[in-house]
């Protein structure tokens, strides 16, 4: 028998840390996916799909920049000195993925505003009427484009990449100190992406290749997803407690069903089923992959922060 | 030969006699950095330093109370304090939390409604000693003044103790006697002529061997026992400690003995009879010093390891082991008296095992034993003299309880006051007791309160009792008060002062100005020569040849060193009828008890019960320090211990919630569960203090469980009169 | 430099919480929060439990994450001894200090920012101890520096046996227990 009792009872630490509730699970999904839209919106600048009249990169760096905000604001409503924000933007610290992920968010926006610029919605054409006139010149490089898309995948990738570096670099957590996790968030945000133009996508064939495409990543995830509990069943005793809070304890219902159950392999299997045409296409699958991503979030947040050393 | 009023009583409160003029004025009031800030207009900057004794807990360490911008900001220990030694307790450095207390009592209350109901009528401080006054002259005709009682705890009573005597009662009890040390100290004073006293006599710093039974040192927080228990471990003394809990002590300890509970005596008297069997006491020592060695020899014979072993559950070897041990270290071996001894109502006979054993190893008046101590004298105040009591003291009439009484006899003051018997008892003065948390069955007090016409309760918080006061006095707390010169008992005669650091934060008064100005209500003036409280202790001081203001710069003044052993050349002597160490007790035997302890048998826990056991915490004192902020912070309920097993076996884990149900159908407040590896499967442990029901201790209310309320049962010591209340049982109730 | 520790021998320590308060009063440390508090742990089966209990804190470890993973700067080691402290008007309250910490050291200070065990640096500086060492009435706490082979810490580490905690988390704390 192993008893410990302490004096202590810091709110948001004891007796098990709980500092990051809904915010920044809720704003590591919105990254993820904007991530994953970036790298799908970018390939099809890069691929020149953007002569198609109605791909869907024409409309993706617009969710992406509202969904952007949407997670920055959440990033923000977590902050809890927050008239200090502005301190993020007066130093580069090299050793915080925080700090590298702000500077990148930084750069995020323009990435999306070049991309918007190929088509300007229409409200803020009537607002501004010379952006019709950038909008064209900007048609007229495809060279351009193509760096546009290259900017745009490799920004994503970064987005992705750094919305789970951020979680794995901050060692006391002993569930999240993987070397995949970056991967699994990376993959996670391409599959929500990938669902999320399946289900708006106006052009057929995008919407098959990515219904297709997010089986590919669903499967990707899987695997990851395995990689990532063997990794911590074979490291200390601590990271197999870890990996044990997901797979048997109290986290293990949440697992199992949402992010596992409901969240990959139930989605999975209809689309499989949809893209063999045994099935008509139906929202649900897609919207399940949706909200599973976000739960994937939580429960990899909340786990972690229920994990620790001893 | 009177039992318990020896010279050290009789010279603290000797020199009452005389009367003389009063000194004129020595120096204006201190006042605290606010009135002075309101006074001046000016904000007061910096760091003032001022020297104080602490009262968190009766050992009453000198602290230096640091004062910032005006505003209390810290309390550390005085360096030249002989018993901090400059460093406090949890509580000592707490204090600060007393002062800030937001649940303090604030202004004079008068009970509107039904007692306990706690409505209260704000009152002017004069309103409030008229409705005193009128109700103790009402007393004093119908009844006579002995129908008013006092039970007071600590040292800041003595004014009221005072202003009583002067009225006319000798009523007057405090639950640190019968409800704590009383066993112990009558037995020592029975065997030795002599007690142990508070602060204790023992020697830990330099003992080479120590036996703690069931003294929790550490979560007892009696700083210098403490501070030496913690010297001692760094040396690499040998400690044994028995105790059906796994306490702090224990988990330093070389032997822990994990006793079943009750059969403390039976262990002592196997001891003694290995050390006298096995020609392994020190012979020297008994044969000059003690009075009874062959009768003991032979009463002790009969006390086997084998006999011992089902009783206390410790095995034969072991018993043997740590006897050996014990002997090993002669004569620097100490069986500690402890302090808190009543458990089972045959109390003061395990003190007089303790007293005889630590007799066979001479630890009395050796270096590492039991040191001599003496007093810095400070002749008392020259009040006039207090008028006779016509009837003798109400709380032990006939000598019930022969050696009980010299602090006087709380249960027994209750049941005067319930019975109506010698006399009626109509009036009550507390001053610092939670009488519903100290003495033993509550029904009992609150049954008793119901016959009185006039209950005075003066304290610092809302206390239960103040619950069911007629009027509330709220005290300021020690932090911004004057009270009583301190000077103990002590292997380093010393005096210290306590005097005011910050003004009270809002009507809260000192007690010595409460009992003037009640004096001046009932006609007692003369009582009360003095003009104010610096003048009657710097007339006090100068009578010893010091003065207020010397004292108020050092706020301790030691006395001369004093020999405290054999080795130092220190010469005991023992006032008993054979003038020796009583072995054998003449004085027991006279009165008809036995001259040798005997082992007798407590009652099990029936099946599905669990004995409860109380003890303390660190951080708290009594029921007194709940609310204080900065110790709920470190401690804020406490936990039933109960042992894994037993959790195990209930489905309870450390963290459920439960209530206890005691065998008389008593339910306690809900009380958060610890299953642990640190206590038998026959006992259950909590700490005392908790589980308050006053709803005006917004900070405590409701949190943790009283084990007062689950003490209904009680066994009362046939010698003194103390309450053993060790003898409840419990079970566990799931629905909370 | 200087590298300030603390060596507790977790023999003498009763667990009293004197530190624990005595921080609080030094630093005004917001009620209900703890920069300092008591663990005690209990392995084994009764009465063979053995039971070790000590005074813990911040570590002011060498390699510490809660520096690494601040994107403002704010977390850093002092010049002073290589002491672990926050700047305050730096500090923007992401908490990933706090998710950082292996020992739960860090918490939410009611103003916002992220407050913690700043060693005294104040009384340090002064040459006093801190607080916590300063007021432990069984002296079981010793402060000082660990790279001075001749401090009164080091000679305690050279002398007894001792660990420090979670050293596989790999933050090289500056804390050690005596045992």
């Amino acid at each position: 028998m192993y008893e410990i009792t302490t004096t202590r009872h810091n709110h948001l630490v004891d007796s098990t840390l709980h500092a990051w509730s809904w915010q920044i699970p809720t704003y590591l999904f919105l990254g993820g996916l904007v991530a994953g839209m970036m790298l799908i919106s970018g390939y099809f600048l890069f691929k020149g799909r953007y002569k198609e009249n109605n791909c869907s990169c024409y409309y993706l760096p617009l969710f992406s920049i509202v969904l952007l905000s949407l997670g920055m604001l959440f990033l923000f409503l977590d902050l809890e000195h927050k008239a200090y924000f502005w301190r993020l933007y007066t130093t580069f610290q090299i050793t915080s993925p925080m700090s590298w992920g702000a500077w990148i968010l930084i750069l995020v926006y323009p990435a999306l505003i070049l991309n918007i610029l190929m088509r300007v919605p229409k409200p803020l054409i009537n607002k501004i009427p010379k952006l019709k006139n950038l909008s064209d010149e900007f048609l007229k490089h495809p060279f351009g484009i193509k760096i546009t898309g290259i900017i745009n995948m490799i920004l994503g990738g970064m987005v992705g990449m750094y919305t789970g570096i951020l979680l794995s670099s901050l060692g006391a957590r002993p569930l999240w100190s993987s070397a995949v996790l970056w991967l699994l968030f990376l993959v996670s945000g391409l599959s929500g992406a990938a669902a999320f133009v399946h289900l708006i996508a106006k052009n057929v064939y995008e919407r098959e290749l990515l219904a297709k495409a997010d089986n590919g990543f669903l499967v990707i995830e899987l695997f990851v997803i395995a990689m990532l509990i063997i990794g911590l069943l074979t490291s200390s005793k601590s990271h197999m407690a870890a990996a044990l809070i997901l797979l048997s304890g109290p986290f293990a219902s949440s697992f199992w069903v949402f992010v596992l159950g409901l969240g990959i392999v139930i989605p999975l299997i209809i689309q499989l089923l949809a893209v063999n045409h045994k099935i008509h296409h139906t929202p649900v699958a897609p919207i399940m992959v949706i909200l599973g991503g976000l739960i994937l979030r939580f429960v990899i947040v909340a786990a972690g922060q229920y994990s620790h050393w001893f | 030969m009177t039992y318990l009023s020896r010279r050290r009583f009789l010279k603290i409160s000797g020199a009452s006699i005389i009367a003389t003029a009063a000194l004129s004025s020595a120096g204006g009031v201190v006042k605290g950095a606010k009135k002075l800030e309101e006074k001046t207009g000016k904000k007061i900057k910096g760091i003032q330093k001022i020297p104080t004794y602490c009262s968190m807990c009766f050992w009453k360490c000198s602290a230096i109370a640091y004062v910032k911008n005006g505003e209390l900001w810290k309390i550390v220990g005085n360096p030249e304090d002989p018993l901090s030694n400059g460093r406090l307790c949890p509580r000592g450095t707490g204090g600060v939390g007393a002062h800030y207390d937001p649940d303090r009592l604030k202004a004079p209350l008068i009970r509107k409604n039904e007692r306990g109901e706690e409505k209260w009528v704000q009152v002017t401080w004069d309103e409030a000693f008229e409705y005193i006054a009128s109700k103790m002259n009402k007393i004093k005709k119908d009844y006579g003044p002995e129908s008013i009682g006092f039970f007071s705890h600590g040292i800041g009573g003595g004014f009221f103790k005072h202003l009583l005597k002067a009225y006319g009662t000798r009523n007057i009890a405090a639950p640190s006697f019968d409800q704590c040390l009383g066993p112990r100290d009558t037995a020592f004073e029975i065997t030795y002529g002599d007690v142990i006293g508070g602060p204790e006599r023992t020697d830990i710093e330099n003992a080479k061997c120590i036996v703690l039974f069931g003294s929790h040192i550490g979560e007892n927080m009696h700083n210098t026992q403490v501070q030496e228990f913690a010297k001692a471990v760094e040396r690499g003394a040998s400690i044994i400690v028995v105790d059906p809990r796994m306490s702090t002590a224990a988990t330093k300890a070389k032997y822990y003995l994990p006793i079943k509970p009750g059969t403390d005596l039976a262990l002592l008297l196997t001891w003694i009879n290995i050390l006298i069997s096995e020609d392994l006491y020190d012979k020297d020592y008994v044969k000059k010093y003690t009075f009874g060695f062959e009768q003991l020899k032979a009463e002790v014979s009969k006390y086997t390891p084998e006999w011992a072993y089902p009783v206390t559950g410790i095995e034969p070897e072991l018993i043997r082991k740590t006897a050996h041990e014990i002997a090993r270290f002669i004569p620097s071996a100490l069986v500690h008296p402890g302090r808190h001894s009543v458990w089972y109502g045959d109390d003061t006979q395990r003190g007089r095992a303790l007293a005889i054993i630590n007799a066979l190893i001479g630890s009395w008046g050796r270096k590492g034993g039991l040191t001599n101590q003496d007093v810095f004298d400070i002749p008392s105040y020259p009040y006039p003299p207090y008028p006779e009591p016509k009837r003798q003291r109400a709380d032990n009439p006939d000598k019930k309880y022969p050696f009980g009484g010299a602090e006087g006899y709380t249960t027994g003051l209750r049941e005067a006051t319930l019975t109506g018997k010698p006399y009626p008892i109509k009036g009550w003065f507390v001053y610092g007791t939670n009488l519903l948390y100290s003495l033993p069955n509550t029904e009992e007090t609150i049954k008793a309160i119901q016959n009185l016409d006039l209950l005075v309760v003066i304290d610092v918080i809302p206390s239960e009792i103040a619950g069911y006061a007629d009027v509330v006095l709220p005290e300021a707390v020690y932090l911004e008060r004057y009270d009583e010169l301190f000077a103990p008992y002590f292997k380093q005669p010393f005096v210290s002062i306590r005097q005011p650091v910050v003004d009270p934060p809002n009507d809260q008064k000192p007690g010595w100005w409460m009992a003037k100005q009640l004096s001046e209500k009932l006609g007692l003036q003369k009582y009360f020569p003095w003009k104010n409280i610096e003048e009657y202790l710097d007339t006090r001081l100068k009578s010893a040849g010091l003065s207020l203001a010397e004292i108020k710069k050092k706020g301790v003044i030691k006395g001369p060193e004093i020999p405290l052993n054999l080795e130092e050349g220190f010469e005991p002597e023992f006032e008993t009828p054979t003038g020796k160490i009583e072995l054998y007790s003449t004085v027991l035997a006279e009165k008809g008890f036995d001259p040798i302890p005997k082992f007798t048998k407590h009652k099990d826990p029936p099946a599905g019960y669990f004995r409860l056991l109380f003890g303390r915490a660190p951080m708290h004192s009594f029921s007194r320090t709940q609310t204080n902020r900065l110790l709920d912070n470190v401690m804020n309920e406490n936990e039933v211990w109960i042992n894994a097993d037993v959790a195990k076996k209930y489905g309870l884990n450390s963290g459920d919630y439960i209530k206890l149900k005691n065998q008389d159908g008593v339910l306690s407040n809900k009380v958060k569960v610890k299953s642990t590896e640190r206590i038998r499967t026959d006992c259950v442990y909590i700490v005392h203090g908790f589980g308050h029901n006053s709803r005006m201790l917004k900070g405590a209310y409701l949190k943790g469980a009283s084990d007062s309320q689950l003490i209904t049962k009680y066994k009362i010591d046939p010698l003194m009169g103390g309450t053993g209340m060790n003898v409840n049982f419990v079970t566990f109730e799931m629905e909370v | 430099m200087a590298r300030f520790g603390m060596v507790i021998d977790t023999v003498k320590c009763v667990g009293c919480t004197d530190c624990v308060v005595a921080c609080e009063t030094e630093n005004n440390v917001p009620v209900g929060f703890a920069r300092d508090w008591i663990e005690q742990i209990a392995i084994g089966k009764f009465p063979d439990t053995h039971v070790e209990i000590r005074s813990e804190r911040c570590n002011h470890c060498s390699e510490a994450p809660c520096v690494n993973c601040c994107p403002t700067g704010a977390s850093h080691h002092s010049e002073f001894g290589g002491v672990v402290l926050v700047t305050h008007n730096e500090c923007i309250g992401c908490k990933a200090c706090i998710e950082s910490c292996p020992y739960g050291a860090r918490f939410v200070h009611p103003e916002g920012y992220i407050d913690k065990c700043t060693f005294c640096i104040h009384r340090v500086k002064e040459g006093k101890d801190p607080a916590c060492v300063s007021v432990c009435p069984t002296h079981c706490m010793h402060f000082g520096d660990l790279d001075d082979p001749n401090s009164e810490v080091s000679k305690l580490l050279q002398k007894r046996k001792h660990h420090s905690l979670l050293p596989e988390a790999g933050t090289s704390p500056n804390i050690f227990y005596l045992t």
